[in-house]
Parts: C-alpha cells; structure tokens; sequence
C-alpha cells in the first residue's frame, strides 16, 4: 500500500517504564529456577503509570522532535490491548494531555501486539489523501500475564510515538507498507478476563513466524528489494529468540536485527514493541539508510513497512530522551512488590 | 495358517501439521502404502488412533478415511486402544489374513494432537492409567515413568546419566530420517544441562507427541517391487493398569510375555533379532523393556546403552528411525509406523541401516506397559 501523497515520520518519541523484574526471579517464584527464561528481564510499570500516562511521555517526546505544534495534529490514535477504559477513549485524554484538542480526531485502536503500527497505517491514509497534515500514531501497552504462565516472564510495558506528517517535512520518508491478516487466534482475551490465553507453541510457526515473514516476503518483493539492500531491520519481539529467528529465515543478518532489538532487557511491549525498536534505529541511523519494520499482532496479522531516512534526522534526534536511556534506566523489583504494583494480589 | 506378507508401506512426516487435518494425513500415508503396491482389492480397512477421542476430535474414525479413499462400503474398522491401537490394529488384520478370512487389509494409524493444548493432551494420554487411583489424582504417564525410573536408579545404584545413551542414539539414527521430527543429533552434555520435566526426567529424555500417519498393507501375496517381508508372529498380553497391583514395579510383564509369544509364533530365538523399535518415550523405558524381554539382567539395562549395543553395529540396534524421542511419539500410530519403518530395515533401504538385517522385533504399548504388542518381522 502506497498513498497518493509521499508520507513519513516527522517526529518519534519512546517511553519505557524505569522499573524492571528479573526473568529469573520469576521462575524463582514459580519453577524454583529451573529451566531457560525467554528473556533477562522485563519493564514493570509503576504504580501510578497505565498506556495513557505513558503514550503522553512518548508523544510529548515525538512533538519534540518533530517542527508541529500539537494544534497541528488531525488525530490522536492509541493502540493498545491494555487501554485503562474499557469503554472511554484513552485517545481524548492524551490528545487534552498534549494540547490537540478539541479539533482533532480521536480514538484507539486494538489488535493485540499490532494496535500501534494499525494506528500507522491509517495515519498514512489520512496524511497521503491530503484530510490532514499530521497524525500522532501510538503504540502503548501494560501487558497482562498470568502469574506463573509462560506470558508472565514478558509481558511488559513501554510506549512509543510516530507522528505522520509529509515527506517533505520527514526524517524517514515511508516507501510502502504491507498489511497481511488471517483468521489466526494464536492468543486472545475475553473482554471480562484479566489474563489473555495462549496456544502454547501454535503462537510460533503458524502464527508468529508464517504472518512476519508473509508481510515481510511481500512487501520486499513489491518494491523489488532483497535484505541486503535493507540497514536495519526490526521484527515484533514478544521474546529474545523469535525476532532473530525470523530475521535469519528472511535472510537478515544479526548485525541487521541487532539496534532495534530489545526485548531481551525489557521484554515484549505488546503493541509498542516493533514501533520502540524502530525508535531505537531512528536513534543512531544515518541519511540514506532504509528501515524495515514488521509488526505483529495476534489473531492474526503483520504489518510491514520500508522507510528511507532523511537528513532531517540528525538535527531532530537529540531533542528528546532517546529510547536506549529509557532501556538502561533499570531499578530492578523482587516479585512481591511486583505483585503488588500490578494488582496480582487478591485479598478478601 | 497362511503366510502374512507386508505388501505396501506409506508414512507422512511426524511434525506439527498445522495445516493438515487427520483425514488428510491418514489417506496420505494409506496412498502412498496403496501405490507401492500391486494388489487389486482391499477387503477391509483397519484405523488405529489413541487420541482422538479423548480429545474430542473424533471416534470410528475408519469409515472417513475409507470413503475418502474411494473405498466407501469396505468394512472399515476403528482401533482405539491408546498406544497400543496401531500394533493391535496390525495384529487383527495379520490374523484375518492368516485365517483366510481376508486376502489384504488396510492398515492406517494416524495421531493429530498439535492443536490441543499440552495439558489436555496430557491429561487425554493419562486416562490410560488407572482411572480411579492414578489419572483421577493427577498423575500423568510422564509422572508415572519418572517415579519407576526413581525406584530403579534407587534400587540398583545408577544415575540419571547412564540414561542419555537412549536418548543420543535415537536422535543420531533420526538424523537422515527425513519423516523424523528432530533430526539433529544431541551428546550426553547437552542432556546434563537439559531442564526437568519430571524429576528425574528431562526434556531430553522425553518425548514428543506430534502429529503424523503411516500405512501398511496386510496381505497374503507379497509385495513385487522388492524383497518379500512376513509378519512372522505377533502377541499381545496384558497386566494390571495401577502400578500398585504389580508384584515388581520394575518389572513389565506384559512386555516379557508379548515379546515371548512373538518369538514362539515366529518360531526364532531372542538373539536372531536384529533390529528393535521399542515404545520408548524415555530411556528408562527401553531399558525395562530390554530387561523384561531378557536381553539384559535386572539393573544391567542401561549397560546396553554404555557399552553401545544399541547403537547400529551393536547386538540390540534399537530406535533405528529415531525412536519416540526423535522420530517422534505418534502414540496410536506408532504401531504402524514400526511395521513401515521396520520393513524399509529389512529390504536394507532404511535410512540407519543395520547391515544384512533378518530379523526385526517391533513393540508397541497402551500405559505402563498395561496391554503390550509384539511384532516379529523377517526377509523372506
């Protein structure tokens, strides 16, 4: 998919909670240790931070970098699977939180881990069609995980922000994107359910793995590109080994997956997590390089996008905090206060 | 009594079919068996399947399988006696063939478990144990095998180490078996480090139950298109389902006395077999089937891994195409597979071959050892 009008990033902003857990003191509480962890340790949100609080951190990041004031953004759109209201717009609170409103759209957006990037790709549509000039595009998550199931050791949380704007203004000119979605339910969560289920290893090949490298092989192929030609690649991380294992089916090297790969330090942030390790990339990439970015959500889908940046970047980057500070920012919790903070305790 | 033949053999992948469903895999390997060979008719068609039902897939799964493979009318017969299904399925058809009831027979064994969730798999493969004194409480086959392979590291002083033979040499054999789910090879290292599934147990030296089918033809005319295989003689026997009502819970008697009225029927002695596919989910398992059978004295099973019988060259080749472990544990199915995987042994085209192979001693089981299978195959 491609919009009439060429579109881009003008402004990115990252947030991740300071708090971390240990995968390790996890499977303390629940294996007694034993057996491998999928990740070293994850972001814990504190007690007083949810996906709004978070996303307005990392949209006042990205107006930051950006040359707009918020006035000039058309739409405010969240994604998230962990949006604090079920019923109210996380949306109307941050765009008020920025200064954007009233005129300007709001909403949020779900679809498990890939609510941001969706918010994306209808950012582009409204900016390439000419209804408006920027749209604030949110990928934010306090992700939910059983305690002692498999999802607890990442199930994570973090933010990051892309505003959409023209490429004339851009630092990263978006090239085209490819949507790819089947009728995939690897993972899901009843409305009036805490913790989402999972199919065990049915999350891996045929959901995961078969839907990023579907979008990936498709979208390479439409712009008649192979790895080489890409400099970083960033692949959704809902632990440390999928994303590098779909890159080396792909055909990416490590070198190529490692800037935007984080989740081995704070686990998989739902639908911040392609979108953070893009902001990663943006932190340390130079003119002329080109991006590729493939999210993934369960349920299924993948959205993937190549960018090329622009010189714009250089002058842009330092504005804000960047996204590998936010990374090393650790205070490590031990379980119990980690129980706390995420309401894993039941009491009377 | 006739001679019972092997006239046709097919086999799919043991993977995770995602894509696949359990008719497409079942009529899969029962073509290919069909192709491979040259009889015209087929006069019934025996299904062997352990979980479908307890899962809630699916039951008197053979008239599906018949109908889709154009043979709608044929007497299509379902075996659902868990692990055992597919040893009990061949066993049937052997006699009807031998009885001159039936001139070939059909026979498909088929598992399809990877879109269930491993609890309810586990808990689907534990109603084979003791419904009111073992299942009802949680206890699981995995559990049950970890808790005899306690007693026996216990009652004759080994280590969980002198276990990883079993699991090193299936994973070698199913490096060029290209149906096998694990084909790369592990070293004993490698299981010291593995995690605990069940205490003394490890991931290693587990198994992994996975989806796949296989077919062979019964029948009373040999195969054309190389050399002839019989079924020789086949038995079965049974024991008690609790682990409490054994005499010597190290001692799987069912095993012993199938294997025995095998060999009888055969009319061969224990030591002119040369090859073995055993059940062995985990390494303790071979051992007390090898034990049991006699091959080795009790508490001396493990040697036969230490001192490499197992292996290909060895006296006792075992897990020739992986085994459970790396093959794949295709529960129900697995009896089928044995007959086909067994017969490429004995035509000297399998994968791990054994040199000038004669004589092979498929066995497969429901439970603990609870109703036990025993196959003698030879080169005609």
């Amino acid at each position: 998919m491609k919009p009439n009008r060429s579109v881009g990033i003008v402004g990115y902003g990252a947030y991740v909670p300071r708090y971390r857990i240990a995968a390790k003191e996890i499977s303390r509480v629940w294996t007694d240790g034993h057996g491998g962890v999928p990740v070293a340790s994850k972001s814990v949100p504190g007690p007083d931070e949810d996906v709004i609080t978070m996303s307005i951190e990392a949209a006042r990041n990205a107006i930051k970098r950006s040359t707009i004031a918020p006035q000039d953004l058309t739409a405010v759109w969240i994604g998230s699977e962990s949006h604090p209201y079920s019923v109210k717009p996380s949306g109307t609170i941050v765009a008020d939180a920025l200064g954007a409103t009233p005129f300007v759209s709001s909403a949020d957006f779900e679809f498990a881990c890939k609510a941001g990037s969706e918010a994306l790709t209808a950012g582009m549509g409204i900016v390439g069609s000419g209804m408006g000039q920027y749209v604030m595009a949110i990928g934010a998550d306090t992700a939910q995980g059983r305690p002692g199931d498999a999802l607890e050791y990442t199930a994570a949380a973090g933010a990051a922000a892309l505003i959409v704007g023209p490429a004339s203004d851009s630092i990263a000119v978006i090239e085209e994107t490819v949507s790819y979605v089947t009728d995939t339910p690897d993972f899901f969560r009843r409305a009036d359910r805490p913790y989402p289920v999972h199919g065990n290893r049915f999350t891996g090949e045929p959901a995961y793995f078969t839907q990023v490298r579907s979008a990936t092989h498709a979208l390479m192929q439409q712009l008649g590109i192979s790895p080489g030609d890409i400099t970083h690649a960033v692949f959704h991380q809902p632990n440390a080994r999928f994303p590098q294992a779909v890159a080396k089916q792909l055909g990416f090297s490590t070198e190529q997956v490692q800037t935007g790969l984080l989740a081995n330090r704070i686990g998989n942030t739902y639908s911040a997590a392609a979108l953070l390790g893009l902001t990663a990339v943006f932190d340390v990439a130079q003119p002329g390089d080109t991006i590729l970015m493939a999210s993934y959500g369960s349920g299924a889908g993948s959205d993937a996008y190549v960018m090329r940046v622009t010189d714009a970047i250089l002058e842009r980057r330092d504005r804000a905090t960047k996204t590998l500070r936010y990374v090393e920012r650790e205070y490590f919790v031990d379980y119990a206060v980690y129980a706390k903070w995420r309401d894993k305790l039941v009491m009377g | 009594m006739r001679p019972v033949y092997i006239a046709g053999t097919g086999m799919t992948a043991v993977a995770e079919h995602w894509t696949r469903t359990a008719l497409s895999l079942a009529s899969d390997a029962a073509r290919q068996a069909l192709s491979r060979s040259t009889i015209p008719h087929i006069d019934a068609l025996y299904l062997a399947n352990g979980s479908s039902a307890p899962l809630g897939l699916h039951q008197n799964f053979a008239p599906a399988v018949a109908h889709e493979l154009g043979l709608t009318g044929i007497e299509a017969i379902s075996f659902e006696s868990a692990g055992a299904a597919g040893g009990l399925a061949i066993r049937q058809a052997a006699m009807a063939v031998a009885a001159g009831l039936a001139d070939a027979i059909l026979v498909v064994g088929v598992e399809k478990v990877s879109d269930f969730l491993d609890e309810h798999r586990e808990e689907s493969l534990a109603l084979t144990s003791d419904t009111d004194w073992e299942s009802l409480h949680g206890v699981t086959l995995t559990t049950q095998w970890a808790m005899l392979m306690r007693k026996y590291m216990h009652d004759y002083a080994v280590g969980i180490s002198d276990f990883a033979p079993f699991p090193v040499n299936a994973h070698a054999n199913a490096v060029a078996n290209k149906q096998a789910l694990y084909r790369f090879a592990i070293n004993a290292d490698k299981l010291k480090d593995a995690s605990m599934i069940a205490d003394p147990l490890s991931l290693l030296d587990s198994s992994t139950i996975a989806d796949g089918a296989a077919a062979v033809l019964i029948s009373a005319t040999p195969a054309s298109d190389g050399p002839a295989v019989r079924l020789l003689g086949s038995g079965v026997a049974s024991a008690p389902v609790a682990l409490h009502d054994r005499d010597d819970l190290l001692d799987l008697t069912a095993v012993r006395q199938s294997s025995q009225r095998a060999l009888a029927a055969a009319g061969i002695d224990a030591n002119q077999v040369q090859a073995f596919d055993l059940y062995d989910p985990h390494g303790i398992a071979a051992v007390l089937a090898f034990e049991a059978m006699g091959y080795a004295a009790k508490g001396t099973g493990t040697q036969l891994g230490a001192s490499n019988a197992i292996r290909p060259g060895g006296s006792v080749p075992l897990a020739l195409s992986g085994g459970c472990k790396a093959r794949g544990d295709v529960f129900g199915a697995l009896g089928v597979y044995q007959i086909a995987e067994l017969t490429a042994q004995l035509r000297q085209t399998a994968p791990t071959q054994v040199d000038n192979c004669q004589f092979a001693l498929a066995q497969s089981m429901a439970g603990i050892a609870t109703t036990v299978v025993t196959h003698i195959l030879a080169r005609d």
